[in-house]
């Protein structure tokens, strides 16, 4: 059994077939972590006597021929910014690296709940603010599709552990195309459910208006089994929205026939790379053989999501990351005098320069004077940009654009330009501004062997149509 | 709106971020570039929209009731139930006396 090849329902099987147990299971990956993980960088803690734990469990479940829980024995790993009881959680920076956290992810407990094993936490742009995973505290992620290029960012290490066979599938967050991206450039699975479908409780906040945790899977069908055990109402996050939860999988199937699909040409526009726009059009071909009716649209709005969401998530963040003082927990600078100077020191000392910049930006943002100028207008073009997508889904059912204009870039490419790192987020940024769903699925690779991501966006709420198409779109490709 | 050192240092005051002095250089550049990026924002006529500061703003709100009650969704009894224990959300603190987080003097200024 290639353990590299194993899908949710394959890793279960296996177990509740004997084939394997899943502390066998488990140590497989772990084995094939200390294998393959160095060269990738991935993972930044292994949590193995919790996965172990969990994994008996697993086994005592299966041995007395009990049934097995939806997730039972799955080895699952988790993006660093979602918290574990007990576990050493880092946000992917040195501010936190000796942060034990005292609470679980309400999303990560779910799944847990549903048989999940954990094998350890990865590696991401430091507190999710990057698209190469270049941003960690750590070191960067590479790309298992080609070790010279990114695995993008900044859920870089959960997509890259998917995509290496290190892990069945993973959690993300994605702020700003933070699981889509990544995804896209891994050739794997990303989804982002709609704002509020999964509770944000347990996620260290970048920009709180903005944070979705979502599932990086190896196929369409995966992503749905997560999204189902995680997604729904929680009362610890008073933003996590009171909307009944689908059984996504057991109605992916569904025919797609009929359902309309626009194509908005503010995507395909300068910029995107040939090979990708290729790609991606082939991509909608099939969806119009599979019986969907495709017609362009306009999302007249889509050139000023940038700079929107580059004033909103910066100031929402320098707020969030105010936090970060060295009062309670988390990095205190060791040589302060005064409180002053602790403050000061603890957050220069510890936090990398992506982050300073954007609370610098933010801060700018939100101060006296400029206030109404930046932060109150990003949140009135915020509303053009949500009208845009209001009015497309007045003509059709979902979306479908590239997920990134160009494949990995190779890394080093654009550290020194942060505008022109800010600009790879162009496709994706809009969805998580008007907070609807969006899933990033393989369309296709370079002539290098790239992967080429296709998105798919969707109503609020609207997951199974989301889920539905990219599952047409995978079997149709398959095929 | 061109941002100058000063500006930074400003603004770095206000962050309780002390940058050193190459950090201030580079975010004086840094800043700016994106600024005038940001800058195209003023090309769009915003006068008569609202700003948006959430999403959730779609579901769960109730227009049809007024003040609080609107966020009923959202809302819990106002009563006390268990939370996180003192011991356990002090066990990463870099100095404490188990009671109290300690730090250094606050010095006037």
């Amino acid at each position: 059994m290639d353990i590299g090849l194993l899908t949710i329902e394959s890793a279960r099987t296996a177990i509740l077939e004997r084939q394997t147990t899943a502390v066998a299971l488990a140590e497989s990956f772990y084995r094939k972590i200390e294998a393959d993980d160095p060269k990738i960088g991935a993972y930044l803690t292994l949590t193995r006597e919790r996965a172990l734990a969990k994994a008996a469990h697993i086994d005592a479940i299966a041995d007395k021929g009990d049934p097995l829980p939806p997730l039972g024995g799955v080895p699952i790993a988790i993006k660093d910014v979602l918290t574990m009881r007990g576990v050493r959680t880092t946000a992917g920076s040195k501010i936190l690296n000796n942060f034990v956290a005292p609470y679980d992810c309400t999303a990560v407990a779910r799944l847990e709940a549903a048989g999940a094993v954990v094998l350890g936490k990865t590696n991401c742009d430091e507190f999710a603010m990057g698209s190469s995973n270049e941003n960690s505290g750590y070191w960067p992620v590479r790309n298992p599709r080609d070790l010279t290029r990114v695995p993008g960012g900044s859920s870089g290490g959960p997509a890259a552990a998917v995509a290496a066979g290190t892990a069945v599938a993973a959690l993300g967050s994605d702020t700003g195309g933070s699981i889509r991206q990544p995804a896209s450039f891994c050739g794997v699975v990303g989804l982002m459910p709609t704002y509020g479908r999964v509770s944000r409780y347990g996620l260290i906040a970048f920009a709180s208006s903005l944070d979705h945790i979502g599932p990086i899977t190896k196929s369409v069908k995966d992503a749905a089994i997560l999204l189902r055990h995680m997604a729904g109402r929680d009362p610890l996050d008073s933003t996590s929205a009171p909307v009944p939860v689908g059984d996504y999988a057991a109605e992916i199937g569904e025919p797609v026939r009929g359902l309309r699909l626009g194509v908005p040409k503010e995507y395909f526009g300068d910029g995107l790379d040939a090979e990708v726009r290729t790609a991606v059009e082939r991509a909608i071909q099939k969806l119009a053989e599979a019986g969907c009716e495709v017609a362009p649209i306009s999302l007249p709005h889509t050139p000023y999501a940038i700079p929107t969401y580059y004033v909103i998530a910066t100031a929402e963040a320098s707020s969030n990351l105010a936090r970060y003082d060295g009062v309670r927990y988390a990095y205190r600078s060791p040589q302060a005098r005064t409180l002053s100077e602790m403050y000061r020191r603890s957050r220069d000392e510890g936090f990398g320069a992506e982050v300073k910049r954007r609370i610098m930006l933010g801060t700018y943002a939100l101060s006296a004077g400029y206030y109404d100028a930046y932060y109150l207008k990003a949140q009135r073009v915020r509303t053009l940009l949500a009208r845009d997508f209001e009015a497309a889904f007045q003509q059709v059912d979902a979306v479908v654009t590239p997920t990134s204009p160009t494949p990995a870039f190779k890394l080093g490419e654009k550290v020194d330009d942060p505008l022109a790192m800010y600009l790879a987020d162009i496709y994706t940024v809009t969805a998580d501004l008007a907070g609807v769903p969006g899933i990033s699925v393989p369309c296709g690779e370079s002539k290098g062997g790239l992967p080429i991501g296709l998105q798919i966006l969707g109503r609020h709420f609207d997951e199974a149509t989301v889920i539905r198409l990219a599952h047409a779109y995978e079997h149709a490709r398959a095929g | 709106m061109k941002v100058t050192e000063k500006d930074v240092l400003y603004v770095a005051e206000l962050a309780n971020l002390e940058l050193t002095e190459t950090e201030r250089a580079r975010m004086v550049r840094d800043l700016n570039s994106i600024l005038e990026y940001v800058d195209r924002l003023n090309q769009l006529d915003t006068s008569n929209v609202e700003p948006m500061a959430q999403t959730a703003d779609r579901y769960g709100i109730d227009q049809g009731k007024t003040g609080t009650a609107r966020f009923a969704y959202a809302m819990r009894e106002d009563k006390t139930g268990p939370s996180l224990p003192r011991d356990v959300a002090m066990e990463n603190a870099p100095e404490s006396d188990g009671a109290f987080f300690k730090v250094p003097k606050v010095i006037e200024r």
